[in-house]
């Protein structure tokens, strides 16, 4: 059985949650408002892998993401204004208003980019555990892919690569059932995703996704092996996807019933009465967090919209670091 | 003087979309021969991303529309296997961005094999893939990437524009016993268009005067045909304007492009790749090698001035050519 983390981690977890939870939230909202342009894919249901593989991580560890980014970028530390200016296509947003929601990147902050193209991020997360290796630090670096993406080749790649030079990286993988509109058993020739690390003779983890705690701790022991010389971690979180695969996605094929409740339980509420039943957290202070997110979140909302877009000369800006 | 998109035919014709000028095509196609199949991401119970593959599931069932792992690299390659052993597969890459995967299989295997094995081997596949932007999809989602297989010996690249020549072409590069990768475009899925009830194909390698005019010619592909349309009207009366739609862009059919310029003497060529090395690259030099002295003014281009394609709307709005630019760069030449 998992050991209990303490309270503050507890407490630091619901929090990451509960960002991601509000501010996924708000942005389908803006979304059917038609307030944000281009379209979006929403972390909604899966925010008990992203809070608990990153609350572990240091500002200094690495995180490389996909098309379904925001969760990651909230959970690794980045803020919700130049997150939501960016949604907007604003000047002030965190790519200037060049990438957009598949995009958003803040090195500084260890975040190597979500990204649109299916597991391509998960070689350059391979990278940076390299840099690591070479530069002999501590660092690691986490890389999402999506149950559909372990199709595709480059993960493949990466983790042959990872495993032969025991690179400081770790692969979670978010099972939530569904890549865009075909369920796994259509994509996949076995259930268990994870059986892919046998074959590179890496540890793999199956946990429940939707239980932070156990994600919190498969992710700890991981990036101990990782420091440690140990190489590559493979989780695969079997989470699950509240909303469609873009936001207005009308979600005809979708067929909850054949899946176990543990896997569509709600990861936010239910971790949320269990630190109020354990005592962790009182109701008042439960109240406090989700006001200041709330605060936290208007002021950025009103900050996207406010923000002026970018001069449309700006588009010529940005592909060199030199003009030659 | 023809000024619309709508092909002279004597028969009864229906109004469509390209969307479903394309539906039709492999409809037929897949009905007329047991060889030809459909693979790619949600192409099957979805009906495609852009529903250009909806009804087929129900019409031809699942071994013969074939939803697919998210693996372009082996989407592509099986597709080629099975032409190798004689099947005639229609294999989709959601968006021509997604080529990268199996860029490999591409330029390795689809263009060479005949070649290399001799010139024997018949490849009947037709690569499926959507260019373009304007969508506010970033630059993983919006890159018009035809001129990547132009750039490849053994492959013919096709690039529609309107619900006849979608139907017409498809039919045919279906039908070609050579490797055709076919683009469709995000931006023309649903123009709309007179198309004959019979059956009918388009030749693969043969260009459509859309618009006749004496002043200068115009030469525009999948989405920038419509833009060509709009500045050609807002030039009418000041410049004349003469638009050709290459429809093929390998081979690309020199001879029809020439012979307007020799009656014109001036050219823009306007697509939505990036520059450098592009369709457009290709299209001025052969222009200039064709009817070099005919010319009154140099040969310009159009398209995406080396820039990915970036997501926010007033940013994309200026990389992307459209008709105001296209009357700017055509007056230039006066
Ligand atoms: C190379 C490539 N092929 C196809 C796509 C289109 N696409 C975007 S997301 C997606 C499904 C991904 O499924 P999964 O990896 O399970 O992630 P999820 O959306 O479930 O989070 C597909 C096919 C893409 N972005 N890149
Ligand atoms: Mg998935």
């Amino acid at each position: 059985m998992a050991e209990t983390p303490a309270e503050a981690t507890r407490v630091e977890l619901l929090r990451r949650m509960e960002r991601i939870r509000r501010f996924e939230t708000r942005v389908g909202e803006l979304f059917a408002d038609n307030e944000l342009p281009g379209f979006v894919h929403l972390y909604l249901g899966t925010e008990g892998v992203a809070a608990g593989t990153c609350e572990p991580l240091s500002e200094d560890d690495y995180i490389t993401s996909t098309h379904r980014g925001h969760g990651h970028c909230i959970a690794k530390g980045l803020e919700f204004k130049p997150m939501v200016a960016e949604l907007y296509g604003k000047e002030t947003g965190y790519c200037g208003g060049k990438g957009g929601s598949m995009h958003i990147a803040d090195v500084t902050q260890g975040m190597l980019g979500a990204n649109g193209i299916t597991a391509s991020s998960t070689p350059i997360g391979g990278g940076a555990a390299l840099a690591s290796q070479i530069r002999g630090n501590d660092n690691v670096a986490v890389s999402y892919l999506g149950d559909g993406a372990t199709a595709q080749g480059p993960y493949h790649e990466a983790l042959h690569l990872a495993a032969t030079w025991e690179l400081p990286q770790i692969y979670v993988i978010e099972n939530n059932h569904y890549g865009e509109m075909t369920n796994t058993e259509v994509q996949h020739p076995v259930t268990d995703l994870v059986k892919q690390a046998d074959a590179y003779d890496l540890p793999g983890v199956i946990v429940n996704g939707q239980d932070v705690e156990e994600v919190r701790e498969a992710t700890v022991e991981a990036i101990e092996r990782a420091r440690n010389g140990g190489g590559p971690t493979v989780i695969e979180a079997k989470t699950y996807r509240y909303e469609g695969h873009y936001e207005g996605d009308p979600q005809w094929y979708k067929d909850d019933e054949d899946l176990p409740a543990w896997r569509t339980a709600d990861p936010v509420e239910n971790y949320r009465d269990e630190l109020l039943d354990d005592g962790v957290l009182t109701e008042d202070e439960y109240g406090e967090i989700t006001d200041e997110i709330d605060a936290n979140l208007e002021e950025a909302v009103a900050f996207g919209r406010d923000s002026p877009y970018p001069d449309p000369e700006a588009a010529y800006e940005g592909v060199y670091a030199e003009e030659i | 003087m023809a000024t619309t998109l709508t092909p002279q035919t004597t028969g009864e014709t229906e109004e469509i979309s390209v969307t479903e000028a394309l539906q039709q095509a492999m409809h037929e196609e897949m009905g007329r021969d047991e060889d030809v199949f459909l693979q790619g991401i949600d192409v099957a119970d979805r009906g495609g991303s852009f529903s250009v593959s909806e009804g087929l599931l129900d019409e031809f069932g699942p071994e013969r529309v074939r939803d697919t792992p998210i693996s372009e690299a082996a989407i592509v390659g099986t597709g080629l296997g099975a032409a190798a052993a004689g099947m005639r597969p229609i294999v989709e890459i959601m968006y021509s961005d997604f080529m990268g995967i199996a860029f490999d299989q591409i330029m390795n295997n689809v263009g060479l094999m005949r070649y290399m094995f001799g010139g024997k081997l018949d490849l009947p596949l037709t690569i499926r893939t959507v260019d373009g932007g304007g969508f506010s999809a970033a630059a993983q989602h919006s890159k018009t990437l035809h001129s990547l297989a132009m750039h490849l010996p053994g492959i013919r690249v096709v690039c529609v524009s309107t619900p006849y020549d979608a139907k017409g072409l498809l039919k045919s590069s279906i039908r070609h016993d050579d490797p055709v990768f076919f683009f469709e475009h995000a931006n023309v899925f649903n123009r709309k268009g007179e198309v004959p009830v019979e059956e009918y194909t388009v030749p693969i390698g043969e260009a459509a005067v859309v618009r006749e005019g004496s002043d200068v010619t115009v030469v525009a592909t999948q989405a920038m045909l419509y833009e060509a349309f709009d500045a050609a009207e807002e030039l009418a009366g000041e410049i004349d304007v003469e638009i050709i739609s290459p429809r093929t862009l390998d081979p690309l059919d020199i001879d029809t492009i020439a012979d307007s310029v020799d009656k014109t003497g001036r050219a823009v060529v306007v697509d939505e790749p990036t520059l450098s090395a592009s369709a457009q690259s290709e299209m001025v030099a052969q222009i200039n090698e064709e009817a070099f002295w005919r010319l009154d003014a140099p040969i310009k281009r159009l398209g995406v001035d080396n820039v990915p394609i970036p997501f926010s709307p007033p940013l994309e709005q200026e990389v992307i050519p459209d008709a105001d630019d296209i009357v700017a760069e055509v007056r230039t030449l006066f």
